[in-house]
């Protein structure tokens, strides 16, 4: 489509634009080889540049879209549908507090004060030394092992205030 | 036809249709929010729900969506029932849980089909305490507001403007409760049919920001049935007046024009109305220069006697009506009625007119359009110059997909499964441009060439074809077409070959006479076997066919007229609604108007040619008047004042009338009223027969009453003009038209042409258009608007073609072969800008873009410029910025057809190009800016 607005001013191509690293361009490319179309690959093009930039910004994203002959909007539908690709910068580690049926007959909400308690986070928030964001999430799948949360690539299993105080007692964490 | 039962009543309903449409067809009232009969069903709003019973014995029945439910012989379904009733109530309580209750504010109040919605379901009580979730806003642009928190999530607005209208910067973002439809970043919408948003969306997240920011609601709004005069399409439109200013334009639907749907031209570019341009009162140049206002009865005086002595010459408008043009030509005499058009494009009306009255192909209205299933375009950007035919031409590449539907038996409104069955398979479309045009994205393939290569592309064609002169073709295809297309002219006459509906579509814009004829050629040559052939020839203006039928082929044109002035041979010179100085160079425009001792302009807007002009006449503008204009398929169509011409402007042909009388010219005598001269016209003119028919006339009646400009609820007309005085003046009676400004009389069921608002009981919003339908999405009731003077499919006498005179003219000019050190000029029209009066518009102000050149990057190169440099275009004839566009043919120069110092620059022409050494470059422009070529982002 034309540029409608192209009278005025002329904002295509900014110069602060980012660009996609080799290793990233890489990786989306692997996935096009076995995709019917460049744009199918576009949630696995925003896990990969997710994994290399811990988030996925407007910038990185316009990026993506370009490389997949979308357009950002239909890229940013995707992007902002899912909520484990992550469109604001979050902590090293993401902290995923199950609040779904079963870690909440079991005592979720306590967990969620405790984190907050220790870290000084609350939901959506990241620690002011960047090392944790709190993030709750319906179900991991370990319902049998409720109450279950995330950190980073971790799960831990039956939780209680114990395990809490074990994770993140000495991270030095709070706001 | 199947026959169901609705709460225990039989109903014989027409097969094919869901339940929804099927019950709006018989009158009954279903609520329903995502369906929309342009766009089919997704049942993704829940709002149609209904009971349907398994059988006679079965008690229970489940929930159904309407939308979703095939109607299907002896089905059973219960729509008044407890369940289904408490079920859309529920409903529409759930879509309140976040919706504010803002209607007093809200620009949608009054016209809400959530508003009626709920109503309809008696849904009274909230019960939900709790907070309501809140959005931020986005700027859409100058045309569009944003008022996100009213949404309530039924996605009309993405499937029509992706799926349906191909805009890209428009998505659904995030997920359930948190869900946002909005653009990636904030910024002016792109597409070029944004507009539609405002009545597609049922509540107030999209609405029209002119209205907002000036705002009276529907009730308050005074509206006559209307035609666009953005382009040649005549889309038909609802202008709604208050207080003497055009407050919005809504589309009126026609089953064979519009449909349900305008371009942002049309919608957005009538504000011209309101335009600080518009002219009051009469003037009168005296010595010192300067204009002195004069009463309406001196003026009129005055032109009566300067029309009574001398040689007087007229020059006409393809933007004024049939009848105007038509008194005009009365007064001068018709070998001296110059038509208006710019030289080439009076050869090339003329050329496209005639092309079609003698093809044997369908000569296609635009609903027709959109069931071709093989496209080929020669050279015209139908988005940029008739922009609804190329949203109707996004439909027709969907044909191969409801082909695959067809296969598996999936009716055509099961939208979401039709779009997932085809995924990327079109139905052929090829585009021969000199560059990139919008449409590119639905293209089968895309060809840029030049004016004379899309010529001997369409030769080849035709001759692949088995018509069309072979011996030019081979003679081309040895010399224009270069070698590598060759293959490309083979598929495209496969695939025209291989069709059902070929469609073939050129135009004007491209100011070649051989591409014109080679698109006939491909549609003649396709007209054998079964096939049913298109062939459309796209012109300019709003009643450019019209006028082109009214001249004839011999009238002179302003060349002839000039030449004539210059030898002394007019005295007077008569314009009518035409700024001349974007029809011909200004240095000709000058020696026309010098030469003539005086000018008499009527026009509605100031401009250079009322400025050079004597005699200044104000002459009202659509909204204010009545006329007739003849659109690019020959439909003669009619608009109806909106309101009275404020101040001094009066319709063009009652200024005319009027001066007629006054010289006491005998012809007229008979001619008391506006329809009057129709007749007088269709009577003098045998081609334009037909265009009493475009409406009933003054006398017609809706069983026994007018029909009201006002709805029944129109309030304050008293409060209105209390600054004024508090006593309510009589209402203005109209003597012209069956419409009354008054809220008196019946709008209901009257012919098609004469239907000024929808609005139906409990149906508030436009959605009550399907009461004056004769089936949800069918024509109306009263029959479609307008009159086809054209007979489609050439049942004219085909062996009885004359040369248009001057063809040769425009035809030499597309001869190919590129001159060193010279480039061929190619318009590249813009849909905001290049028409002169939309451009006018306030709410299009800042869309328009100042003039600009066009090349290809190696071209440029060798000019040593890049985009944002300075280009002289031959001697003096303008100066222009650069864009370099990478899909440009090379050796072509496009220029922005109509913008701000475009001018003297005439399409086909060869002119030398040069860096403008004095030109300041625009701050904030990069190197790497570039046209919208196939390489750069839209993002
Ligand atoms: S913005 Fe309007 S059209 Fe779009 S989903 Fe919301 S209510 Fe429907
Ligand atoms: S396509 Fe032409 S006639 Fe239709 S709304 Fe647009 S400008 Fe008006
Ligand atoms: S409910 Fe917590 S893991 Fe399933
Ligand atoms: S109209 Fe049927 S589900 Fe929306």
């Amino acid at each position: 489509m034309s540029d409608r607005n192209s009278s005025a001013t002329i904002p295509l191509l900014d110069d602060t634009e980012t660009t996609l690293s080799a290793a990233e361009i890489a990786g989306i490319d692997a996935e096009i080889a076995h995709a019917p179309y460049r744009s199918a690959v576009a949630i696995d093009a925003l896990k990969i540049v997710q994994a290399h930039r811990g988030w996925v910004s407007d910038e990185s994203l316009r990026a993506i879209a370009r490389h997949l002959h979308m357009s950002a909007a239909e890229l940013d539908g995707i992007a902002t549908f899912y909520n484990l690709i992550f469109r604001r910068p979050v902590g090293e580690k993401v902290i995923l507090l199950c609040n779904s049926i079963s870690c909440w007959i079991k005592g979720c909400e306590g967990l969620q004060q405790q984190i907050t308690q220790q870290l000084g986070i609350g939901l959506g928030e990241t620690t002011g030394d960047n090392r944790y964001t709190l993030l709750p999430v319906t179900c991991l799948g370990a319902c049998d092992k409720a109450p279950v949360l995330m950190v980073g690539e971790d799960l831990h299993e039956d939780v209680d205030a114990q395990t809490l105080r074990q994770l993140f007692d000495n991270s030095g964490g709070g706001a | 036809m199947p026959t169901i039962t609705i709460d225990g009543v039989h109903y014989e309903v027409e097969q094919g249709k869901n339940l929804l449409e099927s019950c709006l067809s018989l009158g009954l009232d279903l609520p329903y929010f995502c369906w929309h009969p342009a766009m089919g069903s997704i049942g993704a709003c829940r709002q149609c729900a209904v009971v349907q019973y398994q059988n006679a014995e079965d008690t229970r029945g489940r929930i159904v969506m309407g939308c979703m439910t095939p109607v299907s012989d002896g089905a059973i379904f219960s729509l008044a029932g407890d369940k289904a009733q408490q079920f859309r109530e529920a409903i529409v309580e759930s879509l309140m849980l976040n919706h504010p209750h803002d209607c007093p504010v809200c620009a949608e109040g009054g016209e809400c089909h959530l508003q009626d919605m709920t109503v309809m379901v008696g849904h009274r009580d909230r019960h939900y305490r709790g907070r309501k979730n809140t959005h931020r806003n986005q700027y859409l642009g100058p045309l569009i507001n944003h008022e996100m928190n009213r949404c309530i999530t039924c996605y009309r607005c993405t499937r029509y403007y992706r799926d349906y209208a191909g805009g890209t910067d428009l998505a659904a973002m995030a997920a359930h409760d948190h869900i946002y439809f909005g653009r990636h970043q904030e910024g002016v919408l792109q597409s070029e049919f944004a507009g539609n948003l405002v009545e597609v969306c049922p509540t107030g997240v999209f609405t029209d920001k002119s209205l907002v920011h000036d705002y009276t609601r529907k009730w308050d709004l005074q509206s006559a049935p209307s035609v666009c005069t953005g382009c040649a399409v005549g889309c038909n439109t609802m202008p709604g007046e208050r207080y003497g200013r055009l407050k919005r334009v809504h589309n009126r639907f026609n089953a064979e024009v519009n449909g349900y749907f305008l371009c942002d031209r049309g919608r957005f570019g009538a504000g011209f109305v309101n335009s600080d341009k518009a002219l009051e009162y009469p003037g009168l140049r005296q010595a010192d220069g300067r204009y002195r206002a004069l009463d309406h009865h001196e003026a009129l005086l005055r032109m009566a006697q300067q029309c009574a002595q001398g040689r007087v010459a007229g020059i006409g408008s393809p933007r004024a009506s049939v009848e105007a043009n038509y008194l005009l030509r009365q007064l001068v005499g018709a070998d001296n009625f110059a038509p208006g058009f710019s030289d080439t494009e009076q050869v090339l009306v003329s050329l496209a007119l005639q092309l079609q009255a003698d093809s044997a192909a369908l000569v296609p209205d635009i609903a027709t359009i959109e069931s071709a299933d093989a496209v080929l375009i020669l050279g015209e950007d139908v988005t940029n110059t008739a922009p609804r035919i190329a949203l109707a031409l996004r439909q027709s590449v969907r044909n191969k997909a409801y082909e695959l539907a067809a296969e598996l038996k999936l009716e055509t409104w099961q939208d979401a499964a039709i779009r997932n069955l085809a995924q990327h398979q079109r139905s052929p479309l090829f585009i021969a441009a000199v560059a990139d045009t919008p449409l590119d994205d639905v293209a089968t393939q895309c060809l840029y060439l030049a004016p004379a290569s899309i010529a001997a592309l369409g030769q080849a064609v035709a001759a692949g074809l088995g018509g069309g002169d072979s011996k030019a073709a081979t003679d081309n295809a040895a010399g224009a077409l270069p070698r590598a297309i060759q293959a490309e002219a083979a598929a495209i006459t496969a695939a025209l070959a291989g069709a059902k509906r070929p469609l073939v579509i050129a135009g004007t814009t491209c100011g070649s006479a051989a591409i014109l004829r080679a698109a006939a050629e491909v549609a003649s040559a396709l007209c054998s076997g079964a096939r049913q052939t298109m062939l459309c020839l796209c012109v300019p203006e709003a009643n450019s066919l019209g006028q082109a039928i009214l001249a004839g082929p011999d009238a002179p044109n302003l060349t002839t007229l000039q030449q004539r002035a210059s030898a002394g041979e007019i005295d007077t010179l008569v314009v009518l609604e035409n700024d001349l100085y974007r029809r011909g160079n200004e240095a000709q425009i000058d020696a026309l108007l010098a030469a003539c001792s005086q000018v008499i302009v009527l026009d509605g807007l100031d401009n250079a040619t009322t400025s050079a002009a004597n005699l200044v006449l104000p002459a009202a503008n659509f909204a204010e008047s009545e006329g007739t204009l003849v659109s690019l398929e020959g439909r003669a169509q009619r608009y109806f004042p909106v309101f009275q011409p404020q101040a001094e402007r009066r319709a063009a042909w009652v200024w005319l009338l009027a001066c007629l009388k006054e010289m006491e010219r005998s012809e007229v005598y008979p001619l008391h009223h506006f329809d009057d001269i129709t007749r007088a016209c269709a009577a003098d003119i045998p081609a334009l027969a037909g265009i009493t028919a475009a409406a009933p006339d003054l006398h017609y009646l809706n069983l026994g009453v007018k029909i009201p400009r006002q709805p029944a609820r129109y309030s304050g007309r008293t409060a209105m003009r209390a600054n004024i005085s508090v006593h309510e003046p009589k209402q203005r009676e109209d003597e012209e038209t069956p419409l009354a400004f008054t809220m008196e009389g019946l709008n209901r069921d009257q012919p098609g042409a004469l239907l000024p608002w929808v609005w139906a009981p409990g149906w508030n919003s436009n959605q009550s258009v399907h009461k004056f339908q004769t089936e949800a999405g069918g024509p109306l009731k009263g029959g479609t608007a307008g009159a086809r003077l054209l007979h489609p499919g050439g049942s004219r006498n085909r062996t009885n073609t004359r040369p248009v005179a001057g063809d040769a003219a425009a035809e030499n000019s597309g001869v190919s072969g590129a001159q060193p050190g010279l480039w061929q000029l190619v318009p590249r029209p813009r849909i905001f800008g290049s028409d002169e009066l939309s451009a006018m518009s306030p709410a299009l102000a800042e869309l328009v873009s100042p003039g600009f050149i066009e090349l290809c990057p190696a071209d440029a190169a060798g000019l040593g410029i890049d985009t944002g440099d300075g280009v002289e275009v031959g001697d003096q004839l303008a100066t222009l910025e650069l864009r370099v566009n990478d899909s440009m043919a090379a050796g072509c120069a496009g220029y922005g057809a109509g913008l701000a110092g475009t001018g003297n620059l005439r399409a086909l022409a060869r002119v030398s190009l040069r860096r403008a050494e004095t030109w300041q470059r625009r701050p904030g422009l990069i190197a790497s800016d570039r046209g919208a070529g196939p390489g750069s982002s839209h993002v």
